[in-house]
């Protein structure tokens, strides 16, 4: 029955002379993700509103689950046009659009009219009033509440008129492409893809980078990297990934440094070279996935330590969450299957049997120094030889 | 240099085997029902191989049930005999070592009411005919125990076990899971008291997707599958064709010259334990000479973590397992390696080789010495 969507979206609305940009933004990511759907569509933007036109037969729950992908999008309401065809005519489909959505069960209603067709020959009160009379006779289980009800009926005279009372719930937040990019330090866990998310809800555009270690990290290992990679793209827009190969960097710390200050040490090294690209690519900040406490390496000192080495801003959405929070939105935005999934990677293969909480950053400097006749060279070579996958959801 | 040493989780499909599996799919490509030549003619390659499996087995071709391999067979022989006879009782008896595909289908019957007893093993990974004999009850109807074991290659007393089942009541029905042994063994169910045994094709170079069931036929037993009613009732479904052909293709090659082919890989077995038991901390898992299949070798490498050495050995062209590829991706600790009482620190420290006819004596030289590379390597990294 609906041939068109009306989208919602709040933030945006009060951004004063940059709106439009950020209407653009909205129009263009909407556009993306209907590629993804059967169907073609046309996307209008009137009047401070933006409607998603259907053109062709389409599947409604495909594009309501693809939509909901959308940031920047508060409300999706689903929308029934009608020619005007006189009042009579108006009322009628009115009737039957409410049996059909609601049928027999018991709601409170008010009708909400709008004109912006001005030569409509009854005003808004008056539609109000006759529309909402005619449902009272044919919909006995429906009753009037004009401060909370339970269904509010929108009939808009435009050229058409439309009618809509649904409104679907978006993620929220602000077109991607509003605010610039960073750099997010993908793992195959929980927490990154999750602290990618968050970022990209705030109109980020994101790069990730994954420390591979072969033959430490096997092939699958990666896999699930851009797997997740595919998921969070999904929000995020196509995602540029840079495979770093860690492993030599790995062993020369291994072989030169405590073990107690491995973990911190290699998430220095993670942290420079994630800083290397990310200039390399016009990333402003750094995204990780660390929350206060959640293992050694995230204690605050061990924060203060990894963070020491980085020039541009570290954006750690997920840092005063728990653990439970976070495995919430993961599923949510369904990557905690894949997170899951039981391969190796570069920081569960070397762990020290008790790794620093309170590393002492003189100590660490100190440690590093021992590396310093290989290090440069490692590094170099780790981000020649990396290999940059460009990842969207098709 | 590729060497492919993860044969007991699958094997490469003899050339021959493939090419009359295309015959099949491109030319004879009939279904055995169809009333038509075409039909006429498919059935021919499913009647073959029906053939060649019962003559090989000596047993009467109406006992062959084709499945879509080991797992089928196990929970067709496992569900189907004990819903049909849980009139006489509701014990089942089976070991603790067996592959998933009976162990999870033990513990569904269990959930259906049934009273399943485990037997244990020593640590060669053998099932003890006393345990057996003191685990038969009155109402015992199975007991499922398998030929050779996945994980380490022991071999358990089948002739011996049968014998004693038969002595003791010779209604229960005994199932041989013999998936790993068949295509290394010479298998008489009639002379061991075997009433059902499982096999399945990509382990003795045949295609996947494709196995069998034998069934005695004094056997009660129900299909767990039903349809069109093919292989009488017993396996509804199209019968795979192509499959069965290359099954029973595989089933001829494997056995031409099963002796000679046994004793090459017991040599290769025996060179690759005496090469690799000259590292200091490695052991053998379970029996090492003629008293285990010829084809797995389970080591544990003290101070090695298996999949870390895996994808080591992978990056040198050696393919091997960690613990039981079988049962795959997850790194569950092995039910087999607990039961043979593993330490607990080896129980992740333990690879898989298992070889095939196309194993060579060069490959197995090859792989000792990137062993010998690679194991004090990664041992230099870790808690070793």
């Amino acid at each position: 029955m609906f041939t068109a969507f009306l989208i919602k979206y709040a933030e945006i609305g009060v951004k004063g002379k940059n709106r439009y940009l950020f209407e653009d933004a909205l129009v263009q990511q909407i556009k993306y993700a209907l590629k993804r759907c059967e169907g073609e569509f046309k996307i209008r933007k009137t009047q401070g509103r933006i409607y998603v036109d259907a053109v062709s037969e389409f599947d409604f729950d495909e594009t309501v689950e693809n939509l909901k992908t959308v940031f920047g999008i508060v409300g999706i309401c689903p929308v029934v046009y009608v020619e005007d065809e006189g009042f009579e005519h108006l009322c009628k489909t009115v009737v039957k659009y409410v049996k059909d959505l609601y049928g027999e069960q018991k709601k409170t209603f008010k009708v909400v009219a709008r004109r912006a067709r001005k030569n409509y020959p009854l005003d808004s009160m008056e539609i109000n009033r006759e529309v909402g009379g005619v449902i009272l006779d044919e919909c006995p289980n429906m009753s009037v509440d004009v401060h909370t009800p339970d269904i509010e009926l929108n009939i808009e005279i435009r050229e058409k008129i439309y009618i809509y009372s649904e409104i679907i719930p978006g993620p929220g937040g602000m077109p991607v492409g509003t605010n610039g990019k960073a750099m997010l330090l993908l793992s195959g866990g929980i927490d990154s893809p999750v602290a990618g998310y968050m970022i990209s809800k705030r109109g980020v555009k994101i790069d990730a980078v994954y420390f591979h270690a072969p033959p430490y990290t096997s092939e699958r290992a990666k896999q699930k990297v851009i797997d997740l990679a595919k998921l969070v793209s999904r929000f995020s827009g196509p995602i540029y990934l840079h495979v770093i190969n860690f492993t030599d960097i790995q062993l020369a710390i291994y072989e030169k440094c405590p073990h107690e200050e491995l973990t911190i040490i290699m998430r220095r090294y993670m942290m420079r070279i994630a800083e290397t690209i990310a200039k390399e690519t016009e990333c402003l900040g750094l995204i990780t996935g660390e929350s206060i406490g959640q293992v050694a390496s995230q204690t605050m000192h061990s924060l203060a330590a990894t963070n020491e080495v980085c020039t541009i801003p570290v954006y750690r959405p997920l840092i005063g969450m728990d653990k439970q929070e976070i495995v919430e939105i993961s599923e949510k935005i369904n990557t905690y299957e894949t997170s899951i999934l039981p391969f190796e990677d570069c920081c569960t293969i070397f762990v020290a049997k008790h790794p620093v909480t309170k590393p002492n950053l003189e100590y660490i400097r100190r440690h590093e120094k021992n590396l310093s006749d290989v290090i440069d060279d490692l590094v170099k070579t780790a981000l020649d030889t990396k290999e940059t996958i460009i990842v969207h959801q098709e | 240099m590729e060497v492919y040493l993860d044969n007991s989780a699958t094997t490469r499909c003899f050339d021959d085997v493939a090419a009359y599996m295309t015959q099949v799919m491109c030319a004879d490509y009939g279904n055995p029902s169809s009333l038509h030549t075409k039909g006429v003619q498919a059935e021919k390659y499913v009647r073959q191989a029906r053939e060649t499996i019962a003559k090989n087995l000596k047993v009467n071709e109406k006992e062959i049930l084709f499945t879509s391999g080991g797992t089928e067979s196990d929970n067709l022989a496992l569900i189907g005999t004990a819903f049909a006879n849980m009139r006489a009782g509701k014990h089942l008896i089976t070991t603790a070592i067996e592959h998933p595909a009976i162990l999870q289908t033990m513990q569904y019957l269990e959930q259906q009411g049934f009273r399943v007893t485990y037997l244990p093993v020593d640590r060669y990974g053998r099932i003890s005919l006393e345990e057996l004999d003191r685990a038969i009850t009155h109402d015992t109807i199975l007991v499922s125990i398998m030929h050779t074991n996945n994980e380490i290659g022991a071999l358990e007393p089948i002739a011996e076990a049968g014998a004693l089942i038969k002595q003791r009541n010779p209604n229960i029905v005994f199932h041989v899971d013999a998936v790993q042994g068949y295509g290394k063994f010479r298998i008489y169910p009639k002379r061991m008291g075997i009433d059902l045994l499982s096999v399945s094709g990509h382990k003795i170079h045949g295609p996947k997707g494709i196995g069998f069931l034998y069934v005695d036929e004094k056997v009660k037993i129900r299909p767990i599958i039903f349809g069109g009613g093919q292989q009488k009732g017993m396996r509804s479904g199209t019968e795979n064709v192509p499959g069965i052909a290359g099954l029973g293709r595989a089933v001829e090659l494997v056995y031409s010259h099963l002796e000679e082919d046994t004793e090459r890989l017991y040599r290769l077995k025996e060179r690759l334990i005496n090469g690799v038991t000259q590292i200091p901390d490695v052991t053998i898992n379970g029996y090492t000479g003629r008293e285990s299949a010829p084809h797995v070798i389970s080591v544990s490498i003290r101070g090695v973590r298996s999949e870390v050495l895996l994808h080591a050995l992978e990056d040198r062209g050696i393919y091997v397992s960690a613990g039981s590829a079988c049962s795959s991706n997850k790194p569950a600790v092995s039910a087999t390696l607990r039961a043979i009482g593993t330490e607990k620190e080896l129980l992740d420290s333990t690879i898989r080789f298992s070889l095939s006819v196309f194993t060579t004596e060069e490959e197995i030289d090859y792989t000792i010495r990137c062993l010998y590379d690679i194991i004090p390597m990664l041992r230099k990294y870790t808690r070793y």
